[in-house]
């Protein structure tokens, strides 16, 4: 195409991009500062897990364990889409915003649900979207910035939903796109990219919130003569996977961001031997250059598809009599990880299987899990492994209670599965997974009495504090944490929300909603009132593993419907 | 709100232009009546398909339209690429046989729910007849049964290519049935 059609075109397709006001504009926006974000008011929600250090916990103690029993849903919204709705409500001083699959944003009145602006995007005929949902806003100052599953980065006007600027971040064409919240650091707008399984080479990118201009973009695989390529044969590390597809943490004091990175691609460690840097890790990077300080690498040469995109926790933890500063990763691979943030870099601290695996024979003192090779996929023949494809966590949240000081994590128990490795070529926008997909096996173990746990574990001991079972279905969304000793949780194929007591894991109250939810739960608070609230809409890796399931597990409910609903609850008074 | 709608059609009638500027050579067009189908991948790739090029009750081949005039091969968009599959004509519903050649029908390989390629040749969920089956989120369609949904999240049936066989390849009769690609969700 001539350079003068291209830029026309580009011209024309930015007038696509609509926004429709309803109700709006907003008025008295309040401003987002750096300083705001780095203590953001217990009242709001403006972060994808409402504090960068990831924990997931809200101070709000007005709703608690003595009268929870009393919730009741006070507004709800339809989105009007379908598929899995993953994204936390976002909440600014008495602003929702709410994004949903397909690259909608809603702004509401978080106190009515009124609509005061929505943004659509029209996103291109052809693309594919393997996992068609969106993970939420990011904020800075009177803007908001959404990652689009057609590659783009939107910055909006957080008053009125107008496109401020919108910058292509790579080539959906190819397999390239985005699912995250964007996270926001002084003025930094930091978006990972999804994709393994189309062959991508992984990257984490910032861009100026003013302008969109690109400031640093990191690989997560590094290129020849960079320090750790040599653990990639030939030119697998140009195809190798490693996509960052998650919103990263931040820690304040030390101005370093930390980012999971998912699996190899493809799936068979035989398709690309050696250590495979900087796959299945953590990053410790430095906001303002995007330069590499750190990492650790939770697993070598993946082969199960078990990303580890799920960013770190960042706790303070007093541990065998000393306080350290520790990274925190109930893993995909089945591992619960104690790390430490060291001033010379991260540190292995201890692991332990929170779920049943036969893939790992112990951990070395170096934190390199032992893998026993009877589970360990290859080419050409057909292995079997627990947990299954999907791992002991995906990639819905863990949170983390300041006040119990324990961990609660979304597992999933009692599965394996399989597949036989083979060897594939590349095409680009693609699917390049090193098997067939119909090949993929997820099986209950025999026996099993249950599949999703829903775990209290204490991570300065190891010791488990509770757990709650779900004998007909996976658990497959968000946790959260309340300073009222709550544990908000949905992601159950009955379509139920749920809170449990901290404490002791007793379900204090639950609600069956219209779809199920895949949705983190939030708290916040509009003058003097505290809500909960939470998106429900099932659809993509949910319903998959429910799909999978049909046929395998007598009585599972084999139909959850879908569309998205935001509920907002409060205790009646 | 008038303004929205203004612009909106504004935008929708300029990308249809400018598709067809840059599109000279015909490789982005959706088939047309009279097209070829080539083999789009394996061994014979590029390849004219004739019928007995099939096996009967599959699996399905995929395939590109081709231009035999011009010899342009329809690969500029995915949204082209078709299943090709061939089924005892007794199995098909009345619709269906109408859109086949002899036993042979096509339909387009994009997943009518999020636009993945659809892969699979699988036995149905419930039933025991093999099923195209996308493996994205597991939906399935019927080739019998003019592409119609009989699991999974798919909204609308698989856009159908009519075909005809007179003593030679396969050949487009008629432009899909159906809109092409994925839902958008709203
Ligand atoms: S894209 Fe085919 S089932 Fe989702």
């Amino acid at each position: 195409m001539a350079l003068k059609q291209w830029l026309l075109s580009g011209l024309l397709a930015s007038t696509c991009l609509v926004s429709i006001a309803a109700a709006g504009p907003i008025e008295n926006y309040s401003p987002v500062t750096a300083e705001r974000l780095k203590n953001p008011e217990p009242g709001n929600w403006m972060h994808y897990r409402r504090t960068y250090d990831g924990q997931g916990y809200s101070p709000l103690d007005q709703i608690n364990t003595s009268n929870v029993k009393s919730l009741t849903p006070v507004w709800t919204f339809s989105t009007g889409v379908v598929e899995g709705h993953e994204a936390p409500p976002i909440i600014n001083n008495g602003v929702m915003f709410v994004a949903t699959p397909m690259g909608q944003v809603i702004a509401l009145n978080a106190k009515t649900g009124d609509e005061y602006w929505r943004y659509k995007r029209q996103l291109p005929e052809d693309l594919f979207q393997l996992h068609p949902t969106n993970r939420g806003v990011g904020l800075w100052e009177d803007k908001l910035y959404l990652a689009t599953t057609d590659d783009h980065l939107v910055a909006l006007d957080a008053k009125t939903g107008k496109v401020v600027w919108d910058t292509k971040v790579q080539d959906y064409k190819k397999g390239q796109y985005l699912t995250l919240m964007p996270l926001v650091v002084d003025g930094k707008v930091i978006v990972g990219g999804s994709g393994g399984e189309f062959g991508v080479r992984g990257y984490i990118v910032a861009y100026d919130a003013n302008t969109g201009k690109e400031l640093w973009r990191t690989f997560t695989i590094p290129g020849e003569g960079e320090p750790g390529n040599e653990t990639w044969k030939g030119d697998d590390w140009k195809t190798g996977g490693a996509p960052a597809w998650m919103t990263g943490t931040y820690d304040v004091d030390t101005r370093t961001i930390y980012w999971g990175t998912g699996n190899a691609a493809p799936w068979p460690g035989e398709t690309h031997p050696g250590d495979n840097l900087y796959s299945t890790s953590v990053l410790a990077l430095d906001p303002d250059s995007g330069k590499m300080k750190s990492y650790f690498q939770y697993h070598q040469n993946d082969s199960w598809d078990w990303d580890e995109v799920d960013a770190p926790m960042l706790i303070d933890l007093q541990r065998d009599g000393r306080s350290i500063k520790s990274l925190i990763h109930p893993g995909r691979n089945a591992i619960f990880w104690v790390l430490e943030r060291k001033p010379e870099g991260i540190k292995y601290v201890a692991g332990w299987p929170f779920v049943y695996t036969d893939v790992w024979k112990g951990i070395e003192p170096s934190g390199k899990p032992i893998v026993d090779p009877v589970h360990k996929p290859g080419i050409g023949k057909r292995v079997e492994f627990c947990p299954s494809l999907w791992g002991g966590k995906d990639w819905p949240s863990a949170a983390y209670s300041q006040k119990t000081g324990l961990v609660y994590v979304p597992a999933n128990e009692n599965f394996c599965g399989g597949f036989t490795g083979e060897k594939v070529p590349l095409v680009a926008g693609q699917l390049w997974l090193g098997t067939k997909p119909e090949d993929i096996g997820l099986t209950p173990r025999p026996g099993a009495t249950h599949f999703g746990e829903l775990q209290a574990w204490d991570p300065a001991t190891g010791k488990k504090a509770w757990s709650h079972n779900f004998p007909k279905s996976h658990l497959f969304g968000s946790v959260t944490a309340t300073a009222g000793d709550l544990i908000l949780v949905g992601g159950t194929n009955d379509r139920m929300f749920r809170a449990f007591h901290a404490k002791t894991g007793e379900l204090l109250w639950e609600q069956k909603t219209n779809s199920g939810i895949m949705g983190m739960p939030i708290a916040y608070e509009v003058d003097g009132t505290q809500y909960i609230a939470v998106q429900s809409g099932w659809g993509v890796d949910a319903q998959r593993i429910q799909d999978a399931l049909v046929g395998k597990v007598p009585g599972l409910e084999n139909n959850v419907p879908q569309g998205g609903v935001v509920w907002v609850f409060a205790v009646k008074k | 709100m008038i303004l929205t709608a203004l612009a909106t059609g504004a935008c929708l009638a300029s990308s249809r232009s400018s598709v067809a500027e840059e599109d000279l050579l015909g490789s982005n067009e959706r088939p047309q009546k009279a097209d070829v189908l080539v083999f789009a991948e394996g061994d014979r790739a590029g390849e004219v398909i004739k019928p007995q090029d099939l096996k009967a009750g599959g699996p399905p081949v995929r395939a590109w339209p081709k231009d035999p005039k011009t010899s342009v091969v329809r690969k500029g968009s995915r949204l082209n690429e078709v299943l090709v599959v061939k089924l005892d004509p007794a199995e098909l519903d009345e619709e269906t046989r109408s859109r086949a050649a002899g036993g042979v029908v096509a339909y387009s390989v994009i997943c009518v729910h999020t636009g993945c390629p659809i892969t699979a040749w699988v036995k149905a969920a419930s039933g025991d007849k093999d099923v195209f089956k996308c493996v994205c989120h597991n939906s399935e369609f019927d080739p019998r049964q003019s592409g119609q949904v009989v699991f999974g999240p798919a909204p609308r049936r698989l856009p159908a290519l009519p075909l005809v066989a007179e003593d030679g390849p396969l050949t487009v009769a008629a432009a899909f049935v159906g809109k092409v690609g994925a839902q958008q969700g709203r």
